[in-house]
């Protein structure tokens, strides 16, 4: 398994998709905070990074599912499965290592984002004065999110041998379990169930953790997102055989 | 038995690609898989492989079992598929080290894939990324990732298209080495590929064998006819030749040559014939029966049946 997973961050890094992921996504977040008038931090007035954390989940829907649409699609359309499925491999192994890789590059594309916490922290006045504790919260709720939409990305590009179709059914289901729980529930049409309906949204618990409450539900709720996700991939790859 | 294959069936819908088949191979023997297209071998080999599961029946990889230990299997198995699917951004090194890692190879990995590129040859390509091989390069990597783990059984799906000549003689030579003490199996289209490396062969057609057995036997096999061709000095009167019992028909070649279709050896009788009525017998040839005519009768007799 750590031999694939080896494998994937080199064929990330070789084939240039991490520098391209990892530019584009700092330079998205760089402008919305530095430059985009009414985004940016100065016209905030606050030293906080509520920019990078609102804009990021956003920015995940489209590099992450970038990131996994080609991991078993490429696969699939080329042949190579083949290769690996009849190598001394379980599926779990192949599904859990690509997943991993992806979960990599998510972190790699965060870590650089070091250097705005740095740069706020320096700007506040006086210098340090900044809510560590939230801005480390909402990390930790990003990286969740970074993870779930990985497993999103994984079972979406299982699905297809079609690397387009698996980025828009990816971007799509990310949407889809980020904001459109918690936007049905705003029409208050399940009356005492609607507190159940916008539970099930990636943003609720987002939002949770950001405030700087790593609570064990929200933790779980991400973790079990995850499982589902990666459960699913695993089936449908396995679903070759039947 | 390092292989035994019973009543292995794959159906897709009511198409019975492989139809209960059963056969066995030991270690040391070279079995080529001969059929004409859709015959059923890549599929034969896929469940092998377990790629696919079968739809009904069992074989065992070395007393494992491809249904229940899937797994021990894989670890046995050598295995180049049909089209040869490759990383092509991978760097050769890079891809065999890859796959010695997945077998676990472990430190003896980095060896072993030096012994395998000079193995099939690819010593001078080895610095290149795989994409920028031609077909023949790229066919020698599969190759060399089959046999990287020394598997004890080796499964080639067509191991020689894409070859120039004098490759072929090479890797024909590898595979029969490694035949010696393991177990090989090979599929083709080509049948002398046949003759200079198996040991036996099976002959499928719409999913069922129709011949199994070695490859010098199987020349023997299927014959209906015999034909002889004969050489005189001087134009002859073929009615003499017509006499003979057993001839079915003859032909008139260039240069006073006669083709001669009969149902038994009767090359005897021709000389006795000859001598009696004085006609200078200059050559007198019984043409084999080759392995592309059995192959031909056998599989489109069972065209005729269906």
């Amino acid at each position: 398994m750590y031999s694939i997973f080896v494998k994937e961050i080199r064929s990330f890094l070789s084939s240039l998709i991490a520098y391209v992921v990892i530019i584009v996504f700092l330079l998205a977040i760089g402008l919305f905070m530095w430059v985009f008038p009414g985004y940016n931090l100065f016209d905030g007035g606050y030293a906080n990074l509520d920019t990078l954390f609102n804009i990021a989940p956003w920015v995940f829907i489209f590099l992450i599912s970038a990131i996994t649409m080609r991991s078993f699609s490429e696969e699939k359309k080329s042949g190579t499965i083949e290769l690996l499925t009849t190598k001394p491999l379980t599926d779990w192994q192949i599904v859990l290592a690509k997943y991993f890789a992806s979960v990599v590059l998510v972190l790699f594309a965060l870590i650089p984002t070091i250097i705005f916490y740095i740069s706020v922290s320096k700007l506040a006045n006086p210098a340090g004065n900044i809510d560590t504790g939230a801005i480390m919260g909402s990390y930790i709720g990003l990286f969740f999110l970074g993870a779930v939409y990985a497993s999103i990305g994984i079972f979406a590009s299982a699905v297809t041998d079609n690397q387009i179709v698996s980025f828009l059914v990816s971007m799509f289901l990310c949407f889809f379990l980020y904001q459109a729980f918690s936007l049905l529930s705003d029409f208050k049409l399940f009356g005492s169930y609607d507190r159940l309906v916008e539970w099930f949204s990636i943003e609720t618990h987002y939002k949770n953790i950001s405030v700087g409450v790593v609570d064990s539900r929200d933790v779980l709720y991400f973790i079990s997102v995850i499982i589902i996700f990666l459960w699913g991939s695993k089936t449908v790859f396995g679903s070759r055989k039947w | 038995m390092s292989i035994i294959v019973e009543n292995l069936s794959k159906h897709y819908g009511t198409q019975k690609a492989v139809d209960a088949i059963s056969f066995e191979a030991k270690a040391g023997e070279v079995l080529g898989f001969l059929g004409p297209n859709g015959a059923g071998k890549s599929t034969t080999m896929k469940m092998l492989t377990c790629y696919i599961p079968p739809t009904s029946g069992t074989a065992t990889v070395c007393g494992f079992s491809i249904i229940d230990k899937p797994l021990e299997v894989r670890k046995l198995i050598g295995y180049l598929p049909e089209l040869n699917p490759l990383y092509t951004d991978m760097f050769v090194r890079e891809y065999l080290r890859f796959m010695a890692q997945i077998h676990g190879l472990g430190k003896g990995a980095n060896k072993r894939c030096e012994e395998m590129i000079s193995n099939v040859g690819l010593t001078p390509e080895a610095h290149k990324k795989i994409g920028q091989l031609s077909k023949g390069y790229k066919q020698r990597v599969g190759l060399a990732q089959s046999m990287l783990h020394n598997p004890k059984v080796l499964i080639l799906d067509e191991p020689t298209s894409g070859l120039d000549p004098n490759q072929i003689v090479d890797i024909r030579k590898l595979i029969k080495e490694i035949g010696r003490d393991r177990t090989v199996i090979l599929s083709t289209h080509i049948m002398q590929e046949v003759q200079a490396m198996c040991d036996r062969v099976i002959i499928i057609n719409q999913g069922k064998i129709v011949a199994d057995d070695r490859t010098e036997n199987l020349g023997k096999q299927g014959i209906e006819e015999f034909i002889i061709v004969v050489e005189f000095a001087k134009e002859i009167n073929d009615n003499l030749l017509k006499k003979i019992a057993g001839v079915k028909s003859i032909t008139a070649l260039a240069g006073n040559q006669y083709k001669l279709i009969c149902d038994t050896d009767i090359r005897e009788q021709i000389t006795k014939v000859a001598y009696e009525n004085n006609m200078n017998l200059l050559g007198l040839n019984l043409e084999k029966q080759k392995l592309e005519d059995v192959f031909k009768t056998l599989t489109k007799k069972e065209q005729k049946d269906v």
